[in-house]
């Protein structure tokens, strides 16, 4: 077994054949940034006394949650046969949403380490990566992990990889990220396998750049990844799309902190800061240059992440709304699939529409905002886009249900999406089910082993979107995984329901349907408002309709007594006090014509069931 | 657990009362206010001032306490004369608690004494007593009405056993026809305090309490929402799932029952839980905390408001007579308010009266209020007769929802 590297390759002196780039692919909770911890120590650039847990999942967050956001780029020596190399590790997320930061890392990458837990075996996310992987010709080391678990079956998964990759059982690695056994093998066939960067050293210098962080001290941090030529700190160097230019103040790796370098030549992956502050002005995807020594052509542009679920984001307190605008503002600098726009809600104020890649985007979204920002957001329920054409030709883009058009409606398109979903075969059943009732059309389906079937089905987003994901992990008793992807668009009978309080509509709570599906959203809502409105000094109706059409009604009894009928002898002030924090109390309330909405209402009436015991968690 | 005091402005250790207090004082009533903080047990609801002998580890403070309330009465009578107040007569006297009766009637005579002695009766002047049914003897009730008592509220609460229970009380419902006939024979009129909504008290068990109480036909009646205070024995029993919670439609319920089967006995509502035979018959000291009038309060914990300050005292018995034999004012805090927070205070507390509020005199607080009122005669809330003469009176409906109609009516 290989040695700690005695001697480092130095940054801007590495000879690109000391190189290897590579990624670890894997899904949600296998254990990527275990391994990823364990490699930082055995590479000795972390001291193992200052080892903590997923040292490179550096957001609270991702600590919470379990799942790394940010990729992050670092350089680790490792010998083999008396020579040392330069390891870059790019650590990337694992959830379905983040595929497109995923597609970024992949790029800037010869080779991909393929985690699989040696208990669970392959999950549909793993499965649209590997594929995203083999498209950019990346090599693949197929890993199995955890084979410390009692319940590790490394022979059955095993062979399930090797059929899905090609090539034998036997060369399957076998490492615990835990205990660290088989991760020095790995980290030397990672060196063996893997090939070795290769580029233009003399041509004109260009790197993409495939992630971009913003820190409050440092200003816009980039990561790059070089092709050709060399970047050095001082000079000046162009964003080959803006066509802005910047001095480079600092060049350097991670390892796994920031350390300048003389620069970074071909194959090297590291970091640039320029002392910019704005976020546009570092665009993910973008090629950098050298501004004396352009190139003429830029590299291959990354996928452009679309975004596929919107929602409204609302500060609690309206005061707030320039804070979340500032906030929005600097997460779009790390976050190239974040887009927004303002819009006002009758309900809510002035807020933003936001579009994510998906739920779990959203919700990490929000909490970050609240988190980083201090901020206390209501947001409405997620929708997807739909193509609304009028009878007079006129075709509307719709992204938030209050804005549906009341004109006469020729046709609607609802986005589409192709999903795989892996899970043992007991669930085929209860998962056709599922995807039946959201209006599911199944595409095939294929066993990957004997007892785990691939099931394919396209699906409209819409249907997808809000707890699909939750109810599948619990028909399938958590077994089930589920990968999609954008497949085009469908005519759908697609109806608006508004939801009225006393016959005033409330925006926020507006949703597009199936028209099947109508009353069954109707009562729902309905429900769920007269549980959570207090209730008023008269008795409010609570109605659910299609156009002027009412499909659902229920009403809140009006409160009969709102009085302290008490002695309270002389002390008035205590009254006051009260009637002061009950004023206070007034103000926090949204106001729907005369009806009196507390913004926890607003809040759970947006919240679904799931996500409610995922808060209480 | 007794109730906490507010959080105002220190209080100075002199007393001495800022010249606002004195404005218009000559024309306003002078009251006073006999905290007596001592019960024979703690009813489970209770949040008021009070401490049973254990929990003040033994006798000695309610011994000696009719000689601390008369040193504030002293140290009372000079605060105002020192500030500049006219030398006004007791238009009332009100001896709360506690129970008052818990002391020996001599006692409470004493301090009744030592008040006349330092500021005079208005003539026909009301001087009531709290009591307990089971704390009076006929006896006892005959010194009282010698020393100038004319008036005692007995606590009566239910008619019902096991309502009687729940609220810990300890007279047994045949003591209450009893002491009010000795009350009327030593001269005094009668008034009956009663709580509704108790766990487990059901609409006819309600219903006879009132009957019960009418039957004996007081003069005056209070009747009283069960309020769980934070920290009480109920509160925790509530939490605990022992006895069932509070409902505000059983409450609205039992209010409107009330206000039927003791307006139907002759008398009435003339504040939101007071119901009285005659205007006359009101409790004149309890309209001067809704009017605003000028009150001094003697005890611990006891509030008093003059002219726009108001203050209150320690609550501890200890450190209040600590205070006094330190010649130092027993105040713990006072707030001065302000002509908005005045006009604010107006507004909650006469509403809850049947004089109303005048309301061209809503103006004093911006629009918001007069043009409320409109909404409010919608709604059944306000009396629209009494509107067009231009006051704001609540309806039965508004009675019940008195708070929201001050909220209302208040600027955001
Ligand atoms: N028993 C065992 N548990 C592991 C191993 N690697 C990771 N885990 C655990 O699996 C969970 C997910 O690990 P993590 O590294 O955060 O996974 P990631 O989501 O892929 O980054 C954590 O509770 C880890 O402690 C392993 O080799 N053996
Ligand atoms: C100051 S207390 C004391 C009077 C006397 N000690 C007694 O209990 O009869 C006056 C009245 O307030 C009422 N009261 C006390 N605590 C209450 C509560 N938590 N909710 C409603 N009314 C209450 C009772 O009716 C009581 O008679
Ligand atoms: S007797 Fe009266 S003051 Fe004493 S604890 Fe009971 S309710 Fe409170
Ligand atoms: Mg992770």
């Amino acid at each position: 077994m290989s040695p700690m590297a005695r001697t480092a390759p130095v940054p801007a002196a590495t000879d690109p054949a000391l190189i290897r780039n590579f990624c670890i692919i894997a899904h949600i909770d296998h254990g990527k940034s275990t391994l990823a911890d364990r490699m930082l120590q055995y590479t000795g650039v972390v001291q193992s006394r200052d080892m903590k847990a997923q040292y490179l999942d550096r957001m609270d967050i991702e600590r919470e949650r379990g799942i790394t956001i940010k990729s992050q780029a670092v350089r680790m020596p490792w010998e083999l046969d008396g020579t040392s190399f330069a390891l870059n590790m790019i650590d990337t997320p694992g959830h379905v949403d983040f595929t497109y930061e995923v597609s970024r890392s992949l790029a800037a990458c010869e080779g991909a380490v393929l985690l699989v837990d040696a208990a669970q075996g392959i999950e549909a996310q793993t499965l649209a990566n590997l594929y995203l992987a083999m498209e950019n010709n990346l090599t693949i080391i197929p890993v199995l992990n955890k084979i410390d678990l009692p319940a590790a079956q490394p022979e059955k998964y095993a062979a399930e990889l090797a059929s899905l990759i090609g090539g034998d059982p036997d060369d399957v690695l076998r490492v615990s990220g835990k205990t660290g056994m088989g991760v020095e093998v790995l980290l030397d066939k990672i060196v063996r396998d893997l090939p070795a960067p290769t580029g233009d050293p003399d041509a004109p210098a260009r790197a993409m750049i495939f992630d971009s962080v913003y820190d409050t001290y440092r200003g816009v941090v980039t990561y790059v990844r070089v092709v050709d030529g060399m970047l050095h700190p001082r000079e000046r160097i162009q964003m080959m799309s803006t066509r802005a230019t910047h001095e480079l103040l600092e060049i350097g790796v991670s390892s796994p902190e920031p350390t300048p370098s003389k620069g970074l030549g071909v194959g090297e992956v590291g970091y640039l800061i320029t002392g910019v502050k704005d976020v546009r002005l570092s665009k993910v995807g973008d090629t950098v240059t050298n501004l004396a020594k352009p190139a003429t052509e830029s590299l291959p542009g990354y996928a452009d992440a679309k975004p596929m679920v919107f929602s409204g984001l609302y500060p609690l307190d309206g005061t707030d709304y320039p804070v979340l605008r500032d906030a929005l503002e600097k997460l779009m600098l790390n976050d190239a699939a974040l887009v927004y726009e303002p819009e006002t809600s009758a309900a809510l104020g002035f807020g933003f529409r936001v579009g994510f890649l998906g739920l779990l985007h959203l919700e990490i979204t929000r909490e970050r905002l609240e988190r980083e920002y201090k901020l206390d957001l209501i947001s409405t329920a997620p929708n997807v886009e739909y193509e609304v054409t009028l009878e007079d030709t006129k075709v509307v883009h719709v992204t938030n249900p209050s804005e549906y058009p009341t004109g006469k409606v020729a046709e609607v398109r609802e986005p589409m999406v192709s999903a795989t979903i892996l899970a043992p075969n007991e669930f085929v059943g209860a998962i056709m089910e599922l995807c039946q009732s959201r209006r599911g059309v199944m595409g095939g389906m294929d066993y990957l082993s004997e007892d785990r079937v691939e099931i394919r089905y396209r699906l409209p987003l819409a249907e997808i979107v809000f707890d699909f994901f939750d109810i599948l992990k619990s028909k399938t008793r958590g077994y089930g995984s589920l990968d999609w992807k954008a497949d085009g668009d469908q005519v759908a009978d697609l109806v608006k329901v508004d939801i009225m309080l006393q016959g005033e509509q409330v925006d926020a709570f507006s949703a597009i349907t199936h028209r099947d599906k109508a009353y069954a959203y109707g009562v729902m809502m309905t429900g769920k408002l007269r549980e959570l409105i207090p209730r008023q000094q008269f008795e409010v109706p609570i109605q659910a309709a299609i156009g002027s059409r009412i499909i659902a009604r229920e009403s809140i009894r009006a409160i009969r007594k709102d009085v302290l009928a008490k002695c309270y002898g002389g002390d008035i002030t205590r009254k006051r006090k009260l009637l002061e924090k009950q004023k206070e109390g007034k103000k926090r309330m949204k106001m729907v014509g005369r009806v009196e909405v507390p913004q926890e209402a607003f809040i759970a009436a947006l919240t679904t069931e799931e996500s409610k015991d995922k808060a209480k968690k | 657990m007794p109730s906490a005091l507010p959080l105002g402005d220190p209080a100075p250790p002199d007393g001495l009362l800022p010249g606002q207090a004195l404005e218009g004082a000559a024309d306003r009533a002078f009251g006073l206010y006999v905290h007596i903080p001592f019960c024979a047990v703690r009813c489970g609801y209770c949040d008021f001032n009070t401490y049973t002998a254990t929990e003040l580890g033994g006798g000695a403070s309610q011994d000696a306490y009719a000689g601390t309330a008369v040193a504030e009465v002293d140290f009372a009578g000079r605060v105002l004369r020192a500030s500049g107040l006219p030398e006004r007569r007791l238009s009332t006297v009100f001896f709360g608690g506690g129970t008052p009766t818990l002391l020996p009637a001599g006692d409470l005579a004493r301090i009744l004494a030592a008040a006349i002695d330092t500021w005079g009766l208005e003539p026909g002047a009301e001087v009531t007593t709290e009591a307990n049914p089971d704390s009076v003897t006929p006896e006892s009730l005959q010194v009282l009405a010698d020393a100038g008592f004319t008036r005692v509220s007995f606590g009566m609460q239910s008619a019902v056993p096991h309502v009687l229970k729940v609220l810990d009380r300890t007279h047994t419902p045949s003591r209450v026809p009893q002491v009010v006939e000795w009350a009327r024979d030593a001269g005094l009129a009668v008034s009956l305090d009663l709580i509704y909504g108790t766990p487990g008290e059901s609409l006819e068990d309600w219903r006879y309490s009132l009957e019960t109480a009418l039957s004996y036909g007081p003069d005056h009646i209070s009747a009283y929402a069960l309020i769980v205070e934070d920290g009480t024995k109920l509160a925790a029993q509530i939490r605990r799932g022992e006895v069932p919670g509070i409902d505000d439609d059983d409450h609205a319920a039992k209010y409107e029952l009330a206000d039927e089967l003791i307006t139907a006995a002759g008398l009435g509502w003339y504040e939101v839980s007071n119901w009285a035979r005659t205007p006359e018959q009101a409790c004149r000291h309890n309209l001067a905390y809704w009017r605003g009038d000028d009150w001094w309060g003697i005890g611990p914990g006891a509030h008093s408001h003059v002219g726009g300050v108001r203050w209150w005292n320690v609550k501890h018995p200890t450190a209040y007579a600590a205070r006094l034999g330190s010649h130092v004012s027993p105040a713990a805090g006072r707030e001065t308010l302000d002509a908005e927070t005045r006009n604010v205070e107006r507004v909650m507390l006469e509403a809850r009266l049947v004089t109303g509020l005048a309301i061209p005199s809503l103006g004093g607080l911006g629009d918001t209020g007069r043009h409320a009122v409109a909404g409010l005669i919608a709604d059944g809330l306000v009396d629209p007769g009494e509107a067009f003469k231009g006051r704001l009176v609540l309806t039965l409906k508004g009675r019940l929802l008195a708070d929201a109609v001050v909220r209302r009516i208040l600027p955001d």
